[in-house]
């Protein structure tokens, strides 16, 4: 089973029973706006987009069939079984961009073999329609279909050519509620489920007259309805909504409902697998939940967690060098950045959470993680504007067994106001013991973390032992020296250096006038430098020898941080609308690196993540990128990150060689084969490929495999020969032999056309897609393999896997 | 799908003394039994052989008590005057007593009449004691002498008379037949050998001496006067060890828990002061109702027995041990043999394949009907008595947790008078609690809000708002007074610390919050 989803400019096919992405279908230019199985062969799927082209794929390979263009952006699409060849779409009524009228479009899709068709046949339906697709729906075996509009019901009958409306009233109680919001039909009987704004149900009937008309109301749900779906049998109706449950309705038993409650973010769309055997949902946070109809969860596909709001800083956990932020409300995402996963929400506030827009939630507002990462301490909120803050201070310790923090101790309302800033010392060897936060009540706090006092208490838990003021400022910031002997605080204008041994004031330092709002030492070599960026634009550098100021700058510093691994700083200033980055070492006067308009809007979240392995680049530009990438999350909230020039050249090939053996099937032979094709499309890669360990036959254990595999198992020996005797040499390039496979795979795709997704079409398909990156030329594998191929398809060659690792 | 996260129930520190093991070894006892007697009690003495009698001195008597009688088993009632100090001998058999009239008495612990009269002091005799060897008597006397005596032909063996003031206590060492150490009002102890004829040490105590002991081992010496309890250390020629300053009245008696680990000391200020003779900590604080003349403690600690000023005695009892206890609950609770094998011995074989049951998440009460969504149901089940009473914590994170989703004001509407006025003696209950406090204010608003028009309808209802009233007034009243006196501290406190030049004032002012939240911004522990 393969469930299709659109995201951005690609839809993504993911296979239910794995979760995993198979492909990605690229080749739209703009958002993609639907997708929807074609009615007559379930194994192509039409998407359709903004940038106003309808693509038919075969998603099962991933490979784009045709491109219809249509000229106007769409917004939605819909097909039926009974209208073969014509899919209906929504466009603006007028041709200029910010039209608020939309109109259902019936497109006549001309049956010819090109790529790129333009469809022509367009006439329209119904007009002055909603732009949301959800809003309408083919009717029983496509004999109408219907629209909704914010208080009108519009069905229209394709044989008798004529529309009916429904209308509501505009508030039969309070406020003005009764809007539609989404919209279905059953599958087998003339009955429409809309619906509404104020969580109804409405279920019409009967509405092939235009006054006999009825419905029946249902209602669970407390706030909007977001998505309604029929099972294909139409025997249940799926319903959900922003409290992330799926309400599943018996038809015509409508007072029995089964419910699926907490299944994340706020249900978006549902969707039923064609056989009926599995409902999907997809929600508000970047997720996809699987069901099986039987109500149960079989499978979360979980992306990137997108919050409404990133409050904490960004953060690397210095274990598994997980980058971590706010995920899910109440939680903590831990995101691998290699592998491009979520590895684990952890749920600081503990609570249940209560899905009611409105509502004063509980938020993770800080979090901090300390050297060694064996602990963690989260700050959360609720309330912020009232006066009675509710305040928590968690702290967490690392659990071995667990691999997963644990909660240590909880301190309600530590401090009195909100908390600004929150740091661990970097201790680099032995525990950690203290953590300093700073909060809007003018005072900063240090806990430390004590030995029980008794010994029947279970283990050391942390409290308060210094309470620092200066003046009754109010500290904004906060940060420990490289090597934690010094504390910084930055009291608005003021900055107080402090020793956390024993809690003196050492010296105040201050560059009037404008509060500091961001304090960072300098590490290593520039150790005795202090930065401070103001907020009268100015980024100042002390002295901390000699308790001077070195030097001043003027710029609107957004974000300052310092490299764990080296000197380097990085500071994102807020210029002309668009943010600019420079990195510099505090000591030397010119910055080693900047960017001018990065991105617009302010960036306010960065992180440095160490690399695993130092890099030896000796490009200037690029050398403080030597020791950690910069992350960095723009207004937009799109995670953004810096690479070496060498890098970027080692995605692009190691992309383009994914394209590859993404494309071919994985038969024992591709690898074989393959090899040999990679060589010819990447002649700059050959030096790294000539390591493959496919180059020392005397280690191999299929070849091994080989030799001792009774005869009569075994493909004929011409051809294992030939097989066999170019595996073990190392090959040229044959430039000549490309040519020739040019012309070959211009005849295997006309093949393909033909049928509809065999085997044998899908060896020998193209690997780029004609409309992506163009002139990119690949081979193909000539005719006599693709022969071999498929006379060896029969036979059982898994001893050959042994031959590709 | 994550499954339902039920209500967090904060674990709040527990206000007042922190329960050790030690408090609650020393709690472990039953309630005192009060025996009253003829007079202040001045001496109690636990005899050193089973059945551990104990000679309580009183007025003009001396009663014998069995460990666990309530009734005197015997008595002595031939004294002239009030008898002071009454002692058995190591082996139970004899007892000996000062008196008013300067004569020391020597009885047989079975008989009635005094065995011998020992005569030769001219005043009252407070201090009486056998030495190890069983056959002298110590005594001391208010003529500033202390003698000893030979049992045998009641003769006086040997006068000293160093004191210069009333001899209020004495002990003799247990390990040597010479050596005894008596305590004066002079402020000194000393420390004298039989065998010389001057004391051997002397020791000022700065205080007239009241009381004295000597641990086991006999290498340290404590004594008491004054309000201090101080250590000696004999071995060392008498150098202080340690000076303890616990009680703010006269200490006048000491004792030792039978193993020699806790020292307990009795003071005129109505405390029994437990200390770990190691770290000479207080571990431990017995209040009584009177000023205490007299401690003696059973062997193994199986009794307290504390005499007082106003003739009453009062005697604990160890409660039964814990383990005896649980083994007699245990074996009653035992399941049956059959269902208790059956679940035990079934170990799956290698090839079985295990089928999990799920594991079905158990919920509170209240918890299910917040699962549901019934908000007033989830009030009313966190409301019930026993929770409300008990664990008023649950009820306040149940309406912490319905403030949280916003339903608050839904649950507490709609209840009748009887609902109605049990939420409000909750209120009324917990309401100043600065634990609670937060929380409960706004509930307390929202009830105010709601039931505004219906005040005069219901007596009782009336009758706890007014209650409620006059509580919050006086909490505003305690507020406002601690905050006086918050400010009192802090001038004295500005004016008795050196001067440093730290501009931090958040030592003195880490307690001077607004009133109402005195006590919420400290730092609650949880430990998980």
């Amino acid at each position: 089973m393969f469930l299709l989803c659109a995201s951005g400019e690609s839809v993504k096919v993911f296979s239910t029973a794995t979760e995993e992405c198979l492909h990605a279908l690229q080749g739209h230019t703009d958002l993609i706006t639907g997708v929807l199985l074609r009615p007559s062969n379930h194994l192509q799927a039409y998407s359709c987009s903004l940038d106003g082209t309808v693509r038919l794929w075969d998603f099962t390979d991933g490979i784009l069939i045709r491109t219809y263009s249509i000229g106007y952006p769409i917004y939605g699409i819909y097909a039926s079984a009974k209208h073969e060849g014509v899919i209906f779409i929504i466009t603006p009524m007028h041709t200029d961009t910010n039209s608020e009228l939309f109109q259902l479009v019936a497109v006549h899709l001309p049956q010819c073999g090109e790529q790129l068709v333009e469809a022509k046949e367009l006439s329209a339906v119904l007009s002055n329609i909603s732009s949301n697709p959800a809003a309408s729906a083919f009717g029983r075996e496509g004999q109408y279909i219907v629209s909704a509009k914010p208080l009108q019901l519009e069905v229209y009958f394709f044989k008798k050519h004529k529309s009916y409306s429904f209308f509501l009233k505009k508030d039969n109680q309070k406020g003005g509620k009764n809007t539609f919001t989404c919209i279905t039909c059953h599958p087998t009987e003339d009955c429409i489920a809309s619906g509404h704004e104020d969580g109804k149900i409405r279920l019409w009937r009967n509405f092939n007259h235009r006054k006999e008309y009825t419905y029946s109301t249902l209602h669970w749900h407390h706030s909007a309805v977001s998505s309604l779906r029929f099972t294909p049998e139409g025997t249940n109706l799926l319903s959900g909504g922003v409290e992330s449950v799926l309400v599943q309705w018996r038809y015509n038993q409508e007072s029995q409902r089964d419910f699926l409650p907490r299944l994340g973010g706020a249900i978006t769309h549902i969707s039923v697998s064609p056989d009926g055997a599995l409902f999907c949902t997809s929600h508000s946070d970047n997720k996809i939940t699987i069901i099986q109809s039987c109500v149960k969860v079989s499978a979360v596909i979980q992306g990137l967690v997108k919050g409404d709001r990133i409050r904490t800083d960004l953060m690397i956990e210095p274990r598994s060098k997980a980058l971590v932020l706010n995920g899910k409300p109440g939680h903590l995402q831990f995101y691998s950045l290699q592998r491009d996963k979520l590895l684990y929400n952890l749920d600081i506030v503990q609570q249940e959470y209560i899905h009611e827009s409105g509502l004063e939630q509980f938020e993770v507002v800080m979090a901090a993680f300390d050297a060694s990462g064996s602990w963690l301490a989260t700050v959360e909120e609720r309330k912020q504007k009232a006066p009675e803050l509710e305040l928590n201070l968690k702290l967490w310790a690392f659990d071995d067994q667990k691999q997963s923090f644990v909660l240590n101790t909880t301190i309600s309302a530590p401090h009195e106001g909100r908390i600004t800033a929150l740091c661990f010392p970097h201790v680099s060897d032995g525990q950690t013991t203290m953590l300093v936060s700073t909060s809007r009540d003018g005072h900063f706090k240090a806990w430390q973390l004590a030995a029980p006092a008794h010994t029947e208490d279970e283990g050391p838990s942390w409290s308060c032992d210094f309470l620092g003021a200066y003046h009754s400022l109010v500290p904004e910031c906060c940060c420990f020296s490289a090597d934690s002997s010094l504390l910084a605080v930055g009291f608005q204008e003021v900055v107080t250096v402090w020793t956390p041994a024993s809690w003196e004031l050492l010296t105040t330092l201050s560059q009037p006038p404008g509060a500091v709002r961001d304090l960072c030492f300098g590490r290593l070599s520039c150790s005795k430098y202090l930065l401070g960026a103001t907020t009268s634009r100015l980024l100042c550098c002390w002295n901390l020898l000699t308790c001077s100021l070195e030097w001043v700058t003027s710029m609107d510093v957004s974000l300052l941080l310092a490299d764990p691994l080296s000197e380097n700083m990085a500071a994102f200033c807020f210029e002309a609308g668009s943010t600019d980055l420079f990195v510099f070492k505090p000591g030397e006067p010119r910055p080693l690196f900047s960017h001018k308009a990065l991105c617009s809007g302010r960036v306010t979240h960065a992180v440095f993540v160490p690399r695993e392995v130092m890099l030896e680049s000796c490009d200037e530009a690029s050398q403080w990128l030597n020791c950690s990438h910069l992350y960095f999350l723009t207004q937009s909230m799109d995670l953004l990150t810096f690479i070496t020039k060498a890098e970027e050249d080692k995605l692009t090939a190691s992309s383009k060689q994914l394209v590859v053996s993404d494309d071919v099937a994985m038969t024992p032979f591709h690898l074989l084969l393959g090899k040999h094709r990679d060589q010819l499309e990447n002649p700059q890669a050959e030096s790294r490929l000539s390591v493959e360990p496919i180059r020392q036959p005397s280690s191999s254990a299929g070849i091994n495999e080989l030799l001792q595999m009774p005869a009569h198992v075994l493909p004929s020996a011409s051809f294992l020969c030939s097989m066999f005797v170019q595996s073990l040499l190392i090959s040229v390039n044959k430039p000549s032999e490309q040519n020739k496979e040019k012309e070959e795979e211009m005849e295997s795709e006309k093949e393909e056309e033909d049928s509809d997704g065999e085997m044998e079409s899908r060896i020998s398909r193209p690997e780029h897609m004609p409309s992506g990156e163009s002139g990119c030329a690949a081979p193909a594998l000539t005719k006599e393999e693709v022969r071999e191929l498929r006379r060896l398809k029969k036979l059982d060659h898994s001893w050959m896997k042994g031959l590709l690792d | 799908m994550a499954s339902y996260k039920p209500t967090n129930i904060p674990v709040y520190p527990k206000l007042g003394e922190k329960v050790t093991e030690e408090t609650l070894y020393w709690k472990n006892y039953k309630t005192p039994i009060q025996i009253k007697e003829f007079g202040a009690v001045s001496n109690i003495h636990f005899s050193p052989v089973t059945p551990y009698n104990f000679a309580v001195t009183a007025f003009t008597r001396i009663h014998l008590y069995g460990l666990l009688s309530q009734e005197p088993v015997k008595t002595f009632t031939r004294f002239k005057d009030t008898a002071y100090c009454g002692r058995f001998r190591s082996d139970g058999q004899l007892l000996v007593a000062g008196c008013e009239d300067s004569v020391v008495r020597l009885f047989d612990v079975s008989g009635k009449v005094a065995l011998r009269m020992f005569k030769g002091h001219t005043k009252a005799v407070h201090v009486t004691d056998f030495t190890s060897d069983r056959y002298q008597i110590l005594t001391g006397s208010d003529d500033y002498t202390c003698c000893l005596w030979d049992i045998p032909n009641s003769a006086q063996l040997n006068t000293y008379q160093e004191h210069t003031d009333y001899i209020r206590c004495g002990v003799t060492s247990q390990l040597n037949r010479d050596l005894f150490v008596t305590g004066s009002y002079d402020h000194s102890l000393k420390v004298f050998d039989a065998r010389v004829d001057k004391s051997v040490m002397t020791i000022n105590h700065g205080h007239p001496v009241e009381s004295l002991l000597l641990y086991p081992s006999e290498g340290l010496l404590v004594s008491a006067g004054g309000r201090y309890v101080r250590v000696w250390d004999l071995l060392k020629g008498g150098q202080p060890l340690v000076s303890l300053k616990n009680h703010h009245k006269t200490v006048t008696c000491l004792a030792l828990s039978s193993n020699g680990q806790r020292l307990l000391s009795g003071s005129l200020d109505r405390h029994v002061k437990v200390y770990n003779t190691t770290s000479y900590k207080v571990v431990h604080n017995f209040d009584y109702p009177a000023a205490i003349l007299s401690l003696a403690l059973a062997p193994e600690d199986e009794s307290i027995v504390v005499g007082m000023t106003n003739s009453i005695l009062s005697i604990k009892h160890r409660k039964p041990s814990e383990e005896a206890k649980e083994t007699a609950g245990h074996q009653r609770r035992r399941p049956s043999y059959r269902v208790y094998a059956h679940r035990k011995s079934y170990v799956p074989k290698q090839d079985d394949y295990l089928v999990s049951k799920p594991v079905r998440q158990h919920l509170a009460k209240y918890d299910k009907q917040l699962k549901k969504f019934n908000v007033s149901k989830a009030l009313d089940t966190a409301l019930e008595t026993w929770i409300r009473g008990r664990k008023p914590e649950i009820t306040v994170a149940v309406i912490r947790e319905l403030d949280r989703r916003g339903t608050l004001k839904n649950a507490l509407a709609g209840r009748d008078e009887q609902e109605l006025s049990r939420l409000l003696s909750f209120l009324i209950a917990n309401l100043v609690d600065a634990r609670f406090a937060p929380v409960l204010i706004t509930a307390a608003e929202m009830i105010l809000d709601i039931y505004q028009s219906i005040i005069g309808q219901s007596p009782v209802v009336d009758k706890q708002l007014l209650h409620l009233q006059s509580l919050l007034e006086r909490e505003l009243d305690y507020q406002k007074d601690l905050l006086e006196v918050l400010g009192m501290l802090d001038t004295m406190f500005a004016s008795s610390l050196p001067k440093i030049e730290l501009p931090c004032s958040g030592i003195s002012t880490s307690n001077g919050l607004p009133q109402g939240q005195s006590t919420a911004s400290r730092p609650q522990v949880q430990v998980n």
